[in-house]
């Protein structure tokens, strides 16, 4: 994927990447105020006097905002600044209503971490993260309510976001989304941003620039407030194939800030550089620096999970799960949640080790499990088999009680009516039959039903075998245990 | 029967608690003090019918024995504070109309103890002025007169020394961000207190400078000041700036002992062109305090000439920060433009909203801040403030309190120095170095002049040491014995 090249007329070009990933904090009150931050309320409901800047309103800092931030520079491994100070940035715009964003210029809360890439077949690879602060967001102009008038709703304004900004260090439209995709993993991973990029709680402005291998990196340009991992690729792929064209015809970019058109699939110039904004920054004289001590860290650490890469190592090294369900299952913490319950209850209700069912777990999770689940276009949150009842599923299978093939048909009911499987396996007479008289009696019945293939399998047609079997499994309904089936036909049809 | 408003709060105060009077009757004499003397022009809005409420109220409180120093006294509060459904505009077109649902800390802090407010009172707008000219509701004309002439209250708490100094309050609410609260009262012979940066919250005060602004009181004497300024201080969550420290008592620190006290004169004050008698008062208040037993020592505060030009980079520069909510969007005043947008509308509003002092202070603060001068101005002013503060620390280590002219010269006329900004910024030379450095500071009416104009002395103290202002202040007025009062023209 690091070989990803635009074939331009004068050669190939290679793509430079940074991304700034803006991640909704979670926590009950915006970053300087009481107000609530759930999403979806009415529009100017959730506003305190300080997020409408009424004159004589001070910002307070939300210390869950900078745990979260701090606990988030943690799991990247990052460098977690003491000192940090909150700065103003300065602009007119009708959604900010104190005229200037309380953000962190000079003094971040997190300095450099690194986030690793899962880029398939087992190889990873290493992005920079450049700094993490905190900043609080705007509200939201609405142009579309009024034929001359725009409406303001202020609910967003004040939240408290964390500005993720990368190093340059990606190479391909698949690296960017990957990087996004493992970003989101993380931060949901430990709790501190829910990652829902199609509500806005997490956004991206991506840096584009092209050169040829081995140059120095060329003029980027800014991709602002892309909504989704998919946008993400598009907006680059065009972008850098854009800025090749110019350069290969004799052009030069211009440093700007551009905006992704998802219907076009194309990006446009939204400012240039000469019209860009000089924001003023300066420390926040209404609030003092931030600064705490090595405790705050400790528990910070002591209350974040195992993280995404530590578990798929374990995963694998540990419980035998194969590299690419680790790979998956680790990939969304839903499904991880339910893999891990799923085997925790399955071990519990087998009194096996858990070693020793989660290969068998693994793949039944991803395969029937999931397969059901795409078909029915439901994420795993929503699967109308609970991870317990799925655990008694195979429970069943592990002690013997149905088949890993009546398992599958039981799974398709538990699927449609959510029902239990016991009840299922119970209701339908699908226990697996290991009586070796009932057994027996059935195969004689086979047998002498089908003289002229017991008589081609005397000749030394042994494959009939099968047939027999078949036959057998047919007038079972299945439900025979098919490895008494076969221990006992076979001296049966010897004679 | 005696006149009431002419009773200090803690006179009335002990009455009040005696039951010799009420504050239904405190309150009726002041709302008609205030009712005469419009022509001071220091009430922008008068509430009476809310003050007879907050004086029954004030009245139920004594006679179920909750009586505190503040309790029924009726003071006015500078337009800069936020009261809750009242008139709160800074004294600025631009806040047209506005009225806060909320309440600023320092005033709330006033009623918790049972004060009673009068009304609102001028100011220059957004505290940004030194002779009250700039406010929005015209100037406020300072009960002292030059002969016949009309002088200026000071500025920016220009409302508050004029309606404590006329008799139409007992005290006032006031605030400091360069010396709006000292320069005034040495300009109408009433004691000006600033406390230390942190003592007061700044919940609730429509901001000019955020690291610079602090509320303080106007009273006609120490002792007064001491009461109020007990009852608007405290540490409060809503103010990440405010300490939380604990409020001393105040009053009791007017012992009138300083003997053995060490005051510093710093010598850097003494400045060229200053009129003879303010350099005459300075030293008299210097052979006041060896009288009483203090011991006097010349200190240098060598930064001291940097003070005002730092001064007019880092407020300016936060000022322009501060007033970027003046957008014409949520509150106040609005200007369209037919068939404009979003920034015409911004720059019609603020064109129209905004006075010339004002939009002075904006563009110089954008400026500073601007890329390419940050460094050379913002950056480099804050250094500056911060050998400034250092200079009183290391004064501080040999002397108690610092003993200075309030300002250079006594009040002058209306437009005097209304076109020369310079002119007039030089007002707060001797104010503003403190103010950098956050220290509690008050100005004491000492002597007049030539012309029967009040002339203060400046007195500072260490940080968190309110206590020592006061009880210098308290031996330096008892020394001066300043018990002229204006003639009252204006009724």
């Amino acid at each position: 994927m690091s070989n990803y090249r635009i074939q331009g007329a004068t050669g190939d070009w290679e793509v430079v990447l940074g991304l700034e990933v803006h991640a909704q904090v979670i926590s009950n009150a915006k970053l300087f105020s009481g107000a609530s931050t759930e999403f979806g309320a009415e529009p100017n409901a959730q506003v305190s006097l300080v997020d409408a800047a009424m004159p004589g309103m001070l910002p307070t800092i939300n210390a869950e905002c900078i745990r979260q931030a701090v606990r988030t520079g943690l799991a990247l491994g990052a460098q977690i600044n003491k000192f940090s100070v909150f700065d103003r940035k300065n602009y007119f715009y009708a959604d900010l209503p104190q005229g200037y964003q309380i953000s962190q210029f000079k003094h971040p809360v997190v300095g450099e971490g690194t986030v690793t890439l899962d880029l398939g077949d087992g190889k990873t690879k290493e992005v920079g993260v450049e700094r993490i602060h905190l900043e609080q967001d705007a509200g939201k102009s609405m142009h579309d309510q009024h034929p001359q008038m725009t409406y303001v709703d202020l609910n967003r304004s004040g939240v408290a976001l964390m500005e993720i900004v990368s190093k340059p260090d990606m190479r391909s439209p698949e690296e960017a989304g990957a990087y996004l995709t493992k970003l989101r993993t993380i931060l949901r991973y430990i709790g501190t941003c829910d990652g829902n990029m199609e509500q806005g709680s997490m956004r991206a402005d991506v840096n584009v620039s092209v050169r040829k291998p081995g140059d120095p990196l060329g003029t980027r340009c800014e991709i602002k407030n892309v909504n989704s991992i998919r946008f993400v690729r598009q907006a680059i792929e065009y972008e850098a194939q854009r800025q090749v064209d110019i350069i290969e015809d004799g052009g030069v970019i211009d440093q700007e800030t551009r905006l992704f058109d998802p219907s076009k699939g194309e990006t446009r110039s939204m400012r240039s550089k000469e019209e860009a904004h000089d924001y003023r920054y300066f420390p926040d004289p209404d609030l003092l620096p931030v600064e705490f001590d090595d405790a705050f860290i400790e528990a910070a650490r002591e209350s974040l999970p195992e993280l995404p890469d530590d578990k798929k190592a374990r995963f694998v090294e540990e419980l035998g799960v194969s590299d690419y369900n680790a790979s998956v299952l680790v990939g969304e913490k839903e499904s991880c949640d339910y893999f891990e319950e799923l085997l925790a209850a399955l071990a519990a209700k087998t009194g096996k080790d858990a070693k020793k069912l989660a290969a068998k777990a693994s793949n039944w999770v991803m395969g029937d499990l999931f397969g059901a689940l795409n078909k029915a276009s439901k994420s795993v949150s929503e699967s109308p088999v609970s991870a317990k009842q799925g655990a008694d599923l195979l429970a069943l299978v592990e002690d013997g009680t149905i088949s890993g093939r009546i398992a599958k048909d039981v799974f398709e009911i538990m699927f449609e009516t959510g029902k239990d499987a016991e009840a299922i396996v119970e209701e339908k007479g699908l226990k697996q039959v290991s009586d070796t008289g009932e057994i027996e009696k059935i195969i004689d019945e086979v047998i002498a039903a089908n003289p002229a293939q017991l008589e081609q399998y005397r000749a030394g047609k042994d494959k009939l075998i099968g047939f027999f079997v078949g036959q057998v499994m047919k007038a079972t309904g299945g439900k025979a245990n098919p490895g008494m089936v076969n221990q006992l036909l076979k001296p049966k049809l010897d004679g | 029967m005696t006149d009431l408003t002419k009773l200090s709060i803690a006179e009335a105060r002990d009455l009040l608690k005696k039951g010799d009077i009420t504050s239904r009757e405190l309150t009726e004499a002041h709302i008609a003090s205030v009712d005469a003397a419009d022509a001071l022009n220091a009430y922008i809005a008068k509430t009476p019918e809310l003050a007879m409420e907050m004086a029954d109220r004030a009245d139920e409180k004594i006679k179920a024995g909750d009586h505190k120093g503040m309790t029924g006294i009726p003071v006015g509060i500078k337009d800069l504070f936020a009261t809750k459904g009242v008139h709160t505009q800074a004294c600025s077109h631009i806040l047209d109309g506005f009225k806060p649902e909320y309440e600023s800390t320092v005033t709330q802090n006033l009623w918790d103890d049972g004060a009673v407010m009068l009304g609102k009172l001028n100011m220059d707008e957004f505290a940004m002025g030194s002779s009250n000219e700039t406010s929005f509701y015209g100037p406020v004309k300072n009960p002292w007169r030059r002969g016949d002439t009309d002088t200026v209250p000071g500025g920016s708490s220009g409302g508050s020394v004029a309606s404590v100094a006329g008799f139409a309050a007992m005290g006032a609410t006031a605030s400091d961000t360069g010396g709006s609260i000292r320069q005034p009262a040495s300009f109408t012979g009433t004691f000006g207190f600033k406390p230390t940066y942190g003592r007061c919250s700044r919940y609730g005060m429509v901001a000019f400078a955020s690291s610079l602004d602090q509320a303080g009181t106007i009273t006609r004497d120490v002792r007064d000041g001491a009461i109020m300024m007990e009852s608007i201080s405290g540490f409060d969550a809503k103010d990440s700036t405010s300490v939380d420290m604990p409020v001393p008592n105040f009053e009791a620190a007017l012992t009138g002992d300083i003997r053995g006290m060490k005051i510093g004169i710093p010598q850097e004050y003494h400045l060229a062109g200053m009129p003879g008698e303010i350099e005459a008062l300075w030293h008299q208040g210097i052979e006041w305090m060896k009288a009483a037993g203090a011991e006097i020592v010349d200190i240098n505060l060598p930064h001291t000439k940097y003070a005002l030009p730092t001064y007019y980079i880092v407020a300016p520069a936060e000022a322009s920060s501060n007033l970027a909510r003046y957008d014409g969007v949520r509150y106040g005043l609005r200007e369209t433009v037919e068939g404009g947008g979003l920034v015409d509308m911004y720059e019609a509003t603020r064109a129209a909203g905004f006075g010339d002092e004002v939009k002075r202070r904006i563009m110089i603060g954008t400026y500073v801040l601007s890329a390419g001068y940050y460094d050379a101005y913002y950056l480099k002013a804050q250094k500056v403030r911060q050998l400034i503060a250092n200079d009183f620390k290391m004064a501080f280590e040999k002397v108690d309190a610092i003993l200075t002219p309030t300002a250079p010269s006594a009040a002058f006329a209306p437009g005097e120095k209304s076109d020369d900004p310079i002119a007039m910024y030089l007002n707060d030379v001797f104010t503003v170095p403190a103010s950098l450095a956050g220290l509690p500071g008050s100005s004491v009416p000492v002597g007049l002049d030539a012309n029967g104009l009040p002339l203060g002395l400046q007195i500072l103290g260490k940080p968190w040491d309110e206590e020592t202002v006061f009880k210098v202040s308290g031996v330096m007025e008892e020394a001066a014995n300043f018990t002229a009062k204006p003639a009252e023209w204006w009724r």
